[in-house]
């Protein structure tokens, strides 16, 4: 079957009107990244929107505009993949508050400097209402699917809770509809770190020479301890010596896990902006859908059902068995949850040794169970 | 009885045949969606699985199917009282932990269920045990005991026991001998497998 060239559009949007934000504010000037994949149907309905992770971006399959790397989810998404490019119109934006195209610290405040710590705090809500303004610029009134794993999950669980009529199907890995307490946990590590480096300057070291790059790589290397699993760091690493015959006595990086985790976080540095990092993990840890819908305090299962009343989309939770920072319970609950509501709903663990990055690695299952998702 | 597919095991046919139309459905061990998509696509079911094999669970979505994955030990206890006309549990009774307490969530859950079994007393069993003095290995027990799911075997009279003991109600009953039905005398003795729908008392 000849195939259309993959990459159709890298863009960015402008919106037309400010952003509310979920803080009360509201944001002018707010500029959207993405790509779009394949060609949208006459009827509008066949657009997929993928929601990228944490530190993602839009290069969804298509070569990383700073490290060159292949796009983080190439494996998934093309031509004959299991997001279908012939058949699908997909969209990938870059996250409000990140720092690959999309408004976030680092951009232009309205008096030309850099927003740092003056850009407002946001939610994954307020991420979900920027791709829905993006959508109806687009022309795209409905969702075929919205996809999304880990922090992409939450935004697909939340344009299907708060804007039920444009999802068809929500497909959700490796997520939860409320962050844990052990994710906040890691997390606040990582914002720690970054402001207690004196190079983070109350967040107002642009164009300064100067930039938090150790604050920000500890905070990528403890970030990164937890998207493995033990069994892969046993077996990528186990207690082998870096480039020498027996430790130190010294504090160098006598072994290769240490070695890997310096080098994950240096090289993050290059990629990403600290405080993007501040604002999209502190939207993570506020992230909890029954909240976000009912206001404080409103738990439990029924609900997080109710959250969900008025979508008739079809919903799919996958969670893999070695993921332990986004751990089965959480996607089995909120299953159930929907079950109970009466929503047709699947829930599946997969097997996978690679912890809670699987969903973004080679899992021939899961490659299987998205496909056949999405394919009716 | 109504046809239906030919491609259904047995037991599965005659579900399929009784449930009523445009029914909710809850398939306790619906293995790969055989019997779901089947209801779906001839009787317009609304039809919900669970699965306890994630590969299963796999090809039911595959079938554009909705399946949770999950053990009926522990996880009907998630699911809200009334919530299906009918709940089905095939072959899977003996192979549960506590078939007590599971015939008891599937008819607090649905307001019927289906529940079909391998009988215990079929006399080609008994004839294993009393003539060869082994646990049976036949076409519907093809497991030999140390690696068998089947962990609490039974006869038709014990399910009818358990069913009056928990003061259910037997509606209809099935018997199988191969692939073919076969009429309730001495069903005990002669049915290799059996079909019951329950109601509450």
């Amino acid at each position: 079957m000849a195939s259309a060239p993959l990459l159709t559009t890298s863009a960015a949007l402008d919106l037309a009107r400010p952003l509310p934000l979920d803080g009360g504010q509201s944001l002018a000037g707010v500029r959207i990244a993405y790509e779009t994949y394949g060609e949208l149907a006459a009827d509008g309905g066949n657009a997929i929107l993928i929601c990228h992770a944490t530190t993602g971006d839009q290069h969804v399959a298509s070569p990383h505009r700073i490290t060159g790397k292949p796009g983080w989810w190439a494996r998934m998404v093309g031509p004959g993949k299991p997001i279908d490019t012939n058949r699908f119109f997909v969209i990938c934006p870059n996250v409000l508050g990140s720092c690959m195209g999309s408004t976030g610290p680092a951009s232009p405040g309205p008096d030309g400097r850099p927003y740092g710590m003056r850009f407002p705090v946001i939610t994954i809500r307020d991420m979900a209402r920027a791709h829905v303004a993006l959508l109806e610029a687009l022309g795209v009134e409905r969702l075929y699917a919205v996809v999304g794993g880990s922090m992409g999950g939450m935004q697909a669980l939340s344009l299907a809770a708060n804007w039920p009529h444009i999802p068809e199907r929500v497909l959700a890995l490796a997520c939860t509809a409320s962050m844990p307490a052990q994710n906040i946990a890691f997390q606040e590590v990582g914002r720690q770190a970054i402001i207690a480096d004196p190079d983070w300057q109350g967040g107002d070291y642009y164009n300064t020479g100067r930039s938090p790059d150790a604050g920000l790589a500890v905070a990528r290397m403890a970030a990164h301890i937890t998207y493995l699993s033990e069994a892969t760091l046993a077996e990528k690493f186990g207690r082998r010596l870096q480039n020498r015959d027996a430790i130190s006595f010294g504090f160098g990086a006598d072994f290769q896990v240490e070695s890997y985790l310096r080098y994950q976080g240096s090289s993050f540095t290059g990629r990403f902006d600290a405080n993007s990092y501040l604002y999209i993990t502190r939207a993570m840890s506020y992230f909890d859908l029954a909240e976000e819908r009912f206001g404080p305090g409103a738990h439990g299962q029924g609900r997080l059902a109710e959250a969900f009343a008025g979508t008739s989309a079809r919903f799919c939770f996958v969670s893999f068995d070695t993921d332990w920072l986004y751990p089965t319970a959480e996607s089995r609950k909120l299953a159930h949850a929907l079950n109970a509501a009466g929503a047709p709903v699947s829930f599946m663990e997969l097997a996978a040794p690679f912890g809670h990055d699987s969903f973004l690695l080679d899992v021939p299952a899961l490659d299987r169970v998205i496909a056949g998702f999405l394919s009716r | 009885m109504n046809r239906v597919s030919v491609a259904l095991r047995p037991d599965l046919a005659v579900i399929a045949a009784h449930v009523a139309r445009a029914a909710r459905v809850l398939d306790v061990g619906c293995g790969d969606g055989t019997l779901m998509a089947a209801l779906r696509d001839e009787r317009a079911c609304d039809a919900r699985g669970l699965e306890l094999d994630a590969h299963n669970a796999g090809l039911c979505v595959e079938k554009g199917l909705s399946v949770i994955q999950g053990d009926a030990d522990t996880d009907l206890a998630l699911y809200p009282d009334d919530s299906f006309d009918y709940a089905i549990l095939s072959q899977t009774l003996q192979t549960t932990k506590r078939p007590d307490l599971v015939l008891a969530e599937l008819l607090r859950i649905g307001r019927r269920a289906f529940v079909s079994f391998p009988n215990f007393a079929h006399w080609r069993v008994r004839m294993s045990l009393l003539v060869g003095g082994h646990m049976p290995v036949t076409r519907l027990l093809p497991v030999a005991w140390y690696e068998t799911p089947n962990i609490h075997h039974l006869t038709i009279a014990d399910f009818r026991d358990l069913v009056r003991a928990k003061g259910l109600v037997v509606e209809q009953a099935w018997f199988l001998k191969g692939d073919a039905l076969i009429g309730p005398a001495l069903a005990n003795l002669r049915a290799e497998h059996a079909v019951f729908l329950l109601s509450r008392g």
